[in-house]
């Protein structure tokens, strides 16, 4: 299921201001990559280039390759949308549709990929709530509108929203920076879990977030304001925080950055 | 530095005192209405609410007892009779005809109206390049600014002489419903009221949907984008579900125009005192339109008589209203309001 991301010489544009430049990295299938940097480096942007989302941005332009396996999603002739059900992703913010119940948020996505039957999608929705650990949560409830959860209970179901149309690759932008300490321990449980089945790519601001999630950690920064932003270093994420290779990233990490 | 150390070190040590009881200026200071700029803006904002209160408390009570002085006199059924005879000894009038050619020109107007709206608004908004959008706002907007009366008059001129071709066609292939039937004559009937209507309501409710879909969260745009939907399957996952509350205002205000309209209808409809199932031939009539045409040459007495159909309109467009808050009312839980 879980497929291999390869980019190479990845450079993405907002308009005529080059946002991060020439960006080449391999995330291997059902491991967890976490990206840290200082603000404005450009790790949630690039994030978006691997589903296409960039381009949504009013004069976003991507030049490079992105490989998943082995199908560029920059090729051409692919169509974002199909790209956009392969790669899954979970924003800042929570965001389930408002004016949806807590089952039909889940089930949101398969319904955009063709008819199911009601058991099929009963089926689907109560995996996928299993799966992003609000199954007990919300069991009795189904039938609410998503917006009564708490954020914590929100940025779950948004999860599950996202892998119930079984993507390949699962991108999360900070997915922890508008919940409570508690909540957050629910989510990094659960990416635990959830890259057995996914790859998993996420952003965060938060470096002990990073230790304890990911596998691999890519840390981004730029050398001025203006600057694009650039991959400096991606390692092993043991080796990133005991003995990087690069001394800016050492510098980061132990708060020595700027 | 030294000074103000040495002033907090004797207030710390001195016995503490109780507090003098508050004088009347300071209990006035407490409630914050103090200062003169306070005071005048307070009285100038309560002023204009009762002010406003007393008109409509006025309007109220002149339009119910002029109508009470009408019907009291009326020798028809005053809901129910299809005759409008004012000057009659004993007088027969009703609103029958007028409340059925009112609501069926603006239902007419409605459904053309709203679907071509908020078709616009989503094309401004989210599919229009900005270089266009901009420009079909500003034309959007100049419709709006146009005089109803102007509206008429191309009602009259243009779009009646037009309608032959459209009226056939109708009456051809729909003419078996008995709706759309047609005699061949002057089309100055419901449906060219409607569609004039239409045209004329069409501004209003497109502004104000452009303006809800406008403030859709990017958030929620970008959920659906994620899970792989469509540029239409987004405007149905994100958009429509949240600017629906603001539509319906935005139909609203458009359905209270439609229903008030007076000089528009007046020009193009060529009236009578009956309902006809046709919507193509000509005949029936609006509340408005009836009190335009007939004010002038009205008597003391005819005047009441039209003051009491305009009540009747007014509670029409009151029912509406309501109708149209509990609408949205009982989806407020869904609304975008909470997230």
């Amino acid at each position: 299921m879980a497929k291999r991301i390869d980019v190479s010489g990845l450079t993405a544009y907002y308009g005529s201001h080059k946002a991060i430049e020439d960006i080449s990295m391999t995330v291997e299938p059902r491991s967890v990559t976490a990206f840290i940097g200082p603000s404005g480096c450009g790790k949630s942007t690039f994030l978006r280039t691997l589903n296409r989302m960039h381009e949504v941005t009013s004069g976003g332009r991507v030049e490079g390759k992105v490989l998943l396996d082995d199908e560029d999603l920059y090729g051409a002739g692919v169509d974002p949308v199909s790209v956009r059900r392969e790669v899954g992703m979970v924003f800042q913010r929570p965001n389930p549709f408002p004016t949806m119940s807590i089952f039909d948020n889940v089930a949101a996505g398969l319904r955009l990929n063709g008819s199911y039957k009601k058991s099929e999608l009963a089926d689907v929705v109560e995996k996928s709530l299993k799966g992003a650990n609000l199954w007990n949560e919300v069991k009795d409830r189904l039938n609410k509108p998503g917006s009564g959860l708490s954020g914590g209970q929100q940025q779950r179901l948004c999860i599950a929203r996202a892998i119930a149309v079984e993507p390949k690759v699962l991108l999360m932008d900070e997915p922890c920076s508008a919940l409570d300490p508690i909540s957050t321990l629910a989510i990094e449980d659960l990416i635990g879990e959830l890259k057995e089945r996914f790859t998993i790519v996420i952003v965060t601001h938060n470096m002990q977030q990073a230790a304890r999630v990911s596998d691999r950690t890519a840390f981004f920064n730029l050398a001025a304001v203006g600057q694009p932003g650039r991959l400096i270093e991606l390692d092993d994420t043991e080796r990133i925080f005991s003995n990087p290779s690069v001394q800016a990233t050492e510098d980061y990490i132990s708060g020595r950055f700027g | 530095m030294d000074i103000s150390t040495q002033q907090t070190d004797t207030d710390d040590t001195s016995p503490p005192t109780p507090p003098p009881p508050p004088s009347a200026e300071e209990k006035r200071a407490a409630r914050g209405a103090t200062r003169p700029g306070d005071r005048i803006f307070l009285g100038l904002s309560r002023g204009s609410g009762i002010f406003l209160l007393v008109i409509m408390a006025a309007i109220a009570v002149f339009l119910t007892y002029r109508a009470y002085l009408a019907i009291s006199k009326d020798e028809a059924n005053f809901l129910t009779a299809f005759e409008w005879n004012t000057s009659l000894l004993p007088p027969k009038f009703g609103i029958a005809v007028l409340a059925f050619g009112t609501v069926v020109s603006s239902i007419i107007a409605m459904v053309i109206a709203v679907p071509i709206a908020v078709a616009i608004a989503l094309f401004i908004t989210h599919y229009a390049p900005r270089r266009m959008s901009g420009p079909v706002s500003y034309v959007i907007d100049l419709l709006a600014a146009v005089p109803s009366i102007v509206y008429g008059l191309w009602g009259a001129l243009v779009l009646v002489p037009h309608m032959d071709g459209l009226f056939g066609w109708l009456n051809d292939y729909l003419g078996w419903t008995g709706v759309f039937s047609w005699d061949q004559g002057a089309p100055r009937s419901m449906l060219t009221v409607g569609i004039l209507l239409a045209v004329m309501i069409l501004p209003v409710i497109t502004n104000v949907s452009r303006e809800v879909f406008r403030q859709v969260p990017q958030m929620h745009e970008e959920a659906a984008l994620a899970l792989g939907a469509t540029r239409w399957e987004v405007i149905r996952m994100s958009v429509l579900p949240f600017g629906r509350s603001g539509v319906i205002s935005a139909s609203m205000l458009g359905l209270g125009r439609a229903l008030g309209e007076t000089m528009a209808v007046a020009t193009v409809l060529s009236p009578d005192f009956d309902i006809h199932a046709s919507l193509l031939n000509p005949g029936g009539g609006t509340f408005a339109q009836n009190i335009a045409s007939k004010f002038n040459e009205a008597t003391e007495f005819g005047r009441d008589a039209l003051i009491a159909s305009g009540l009747v309109l007014f509670v029409i467009t009151l029912l509406v209203n309501g109708a149209a808050r509990m609408i949205i009312a009982r989806r407020k839980e869904y609304s975008g309001a909470n997230a």
